[in-house]
């Protein structure tokens, strides 16, 4: 008996994570994509280009606008059932993190969260205990689901070939929970979860006014993003999606600059795969200077107004 | 009519935060030998929140309930937490579950408990941590509230109940935050910000001995907690050669230019 492998991904049609295809792609087996929500047949038209996919699917229908997860676990499950799938991925993002566990309750399979690597089409590497524990597992689930740690697959290649663009089957659940308001940050700088450097502020900062004075005129030297601790964002120096660590946001940049964040364990877990990995701390014995390629012992207050001005010429 | 709240608050024993887990030396397990284990930080945070809603207004909470399944040290936790001020606790004992085989007990599995738990005594609020500091699955809340059918709102950075039950909260999303309602009853997943846990004096530990506690099992729940998952291997992560140091803000640019990240 051989099963026929057929993976779903299933992206957020607003923002959706290309390099999920580069995961997907790995189980073999023809690739679909799932977009849903008013944007989805203009982000099916983009995603039709990238190399790997089949076919798009999309439910052209608003109720998924805010990825309420009442009304799309059950889409995509009717999906996966309509579509023979055998392998669901999902962008392990505040959108597919919510949504895909509770798919696959209704689907009795135990997703595996995060992975950085596809081993074969059951069996998966992802980080455990902070990424202090690296975890190779095999599922023995007849429908696996998986979310996909973005920054450790690279970017699928954009071709000139169009897979075919159709309906999904949309059993347009109820959606019992409304949708209120947001608060985004919108920036014009690099975003935090791609970008190629990352220049990310913590505690030594002090208050507000001095990341803001300190951190934003150093991105903007290196053209990066800015990322903070979760110290500074509890005391309000930056806003809660810029926190990069265990339960923030992990990234895997070109090149990380760690200022005023000493490196606790649960902040490493969130940038240790960076290529290259910069500190500036003026406390010699901070842990951050055990994973730092380059360490700077001095005061950030004099040092990095000095690398911003040095880099700018 | 001003809603009445029954809240369970599922709880995790874990290895505390501040340690760093390491692989035994035979790679099969992560070391717990004479390791320091804790209420899940996230866990804490979901305890916190159902007595700060206790506190918010007169007769809004009925009862606070804790539940934890693993082995019998799972009950560590749900001293923590009764000492905290949750009314009664029920240890969902498993066979087969101890600190080395944690892994062995999965998030769709403590679900499917926590779902036939629920059903049996009832409840219209679960608050629970958004994670697992030790698998980091982030899962178990999601799971619940697709089987008991009931919304969800997950990484809440606050929680507010009106007198018609309608519960707001506020999640923290990728780009910031955003806010949803739902009338109860609802699942909600706890995240760093929602509250700081408050400190236990040794007074309140004393009072939480008196607490009731219950025991069940698995069969006594009638569900198959047999894992889908086989941990084919355990490691260490690739080890970063840290520790070089420059001593001037021009030494770095030269080294960065060197190693091309400039």
């Amino acid at each position: 008996f051989s099963r026929s492998l057929a993976s779903l991904a299933v992206l957020e049609a607003s923002a959706p994570s290309y390099n999920v295809i580069s995961a997907a792609a790995k189980v073999g087996g023809p690739l679909t994509v799932l977009l849903a929500g008013s944007s989805a047949a203009t982000a099916a038209d983009a995603v039709s280009k990238v190399e790997g996919v089949s076919k798009v699917i999309i439910a052209a229908n608003h109720a998924y606008d805010h990825g309420l997860a009442e009304n799309f676990a059950p889409l995509i499950v009717e999906n996966v059932k309509a579509g023979d799938f055998t392998h669901v991925f999902a962008p392990a993002s505040a959108f597919g993190k919510n949504v895909l566990p509770r798919a696959a309750a209704l689907l009795d399979s135990q997703q595996i969260s995060d992975i950085t690597e596809v081993t074969s089409e059951d069996t998966f590497v992802r980080p455990i205990y902070a990424g202090n524990v690296i975890l190779t597992v095999k599922s023995s689930d007849f429908i696996k689901l998986i979310t996909v740690r973005t920054s450790a697959f690279p970017e699928p290649t954009v071709g000139s070939g169009k897979a075919s663009i159709e309906s999904a089957v949309d059993p347009n659940a109820p959606a019992t929970a409304a949708f209120v308001s947001e608060d985004l940050t919108v920036s014009e700088r690099p975003d935090l979860g791609s970008a190629k450097k990352v220049v990310s502020g913590g505690r030594g900062l002090k208050d507000k006014e001095n990341f803001d004075k300190v951190m934003y005129p150093l991105a903007d030297a290196l053209g990066a993003a800015v990322g903070a601790s979760r110290a500074a964002v509890d005391s309000g120096f930056a806003d809660n999606s810029l926190q990069v660590g265990q339960t923030g946001k992990v990234v895997a940049p070109d090149l990380y600059v760690a200022v005023g964040i000493s490196g606790a364990i649960q902040h490493l877990a969130g940038m240790k795969d960076s290529k290259t990995i910069v500190a500036i701390n003026k406390d010699a014995d901070a842990p951050i200077f055990e994973v730092a390629d380059i360490g700077l012992v001095a005061d950030l207050f004099e040092a990095v107004p000095e690398l911003t001005e040095k880099v700018k010429n | 009519m001003p809603p009445r709240l029954n809240i369970i608050v599922p709880v995790k024993r874990v290895i505390d935060y501040a340690i760093k887990p390491r692989v035994n030396s035979a790679k099969n397990i992560v070391e717990t030998n004479g390791v320091k284990f804790s209420l899940n930080p996230f866990c804490e945070i979901a305890v916190e929140e159902a007595i700060r809603l206790r506190e918010s207004k007169k007769d809004l909470v009925e009862s606070i309930t804790l539940v934890s399944a693993g082995s019998a040290k799972a009950q560590d936790a749900l001293r923590s937490g009764l000492a905290m001020g949750a009314d009664k606790a029920t240890l969902i004992e498993c066979p087969g579950i101890d600190d080395a085989k944690s892994l062995s007990l999965e998030p769709l599995a403590v679900a499917k408990l926590l779902k036939a738990y629920i059903d049996k005594e009832g409840a219209n609020l679960v608050i629970l941590g958004k994670q697992a500091i030790d698998d980091d699955s982030n899962q178990t809340g999601q799971m619940l509230a697709g089987l008991l059918n009931w919304p969800q709102a997950t990484n809440a950075s606050n929680v507010a109940v009106d007198d018609d039950g309608i519960v707001s909260v506020t999640r923290e999303v990728d780009g910031g935050s955003e806010t949803l309602s739902a009338p109860l009853p609802i699942v909600i997943t706890t995240d760093l910000r929602l509250n700081v846990p408050r400190y236990t004096k040794l007074q309140d530990i004393m009072k939480a001995k008196k607490k009731k506690t219950d025991k069940l099992t698995p069969s006594d729940l009638g569900v198959d907690i047999a894992p889908r998952l086989e941990v084919v291997s355990l490691s260490d992560p690739p080890k970063r050669l840290g520790g070089s140091k420059v001593d001037s803000v021009d030494s770095l640019i030269s080294k960065l230019k060197d190693v091309g990240a400039i």
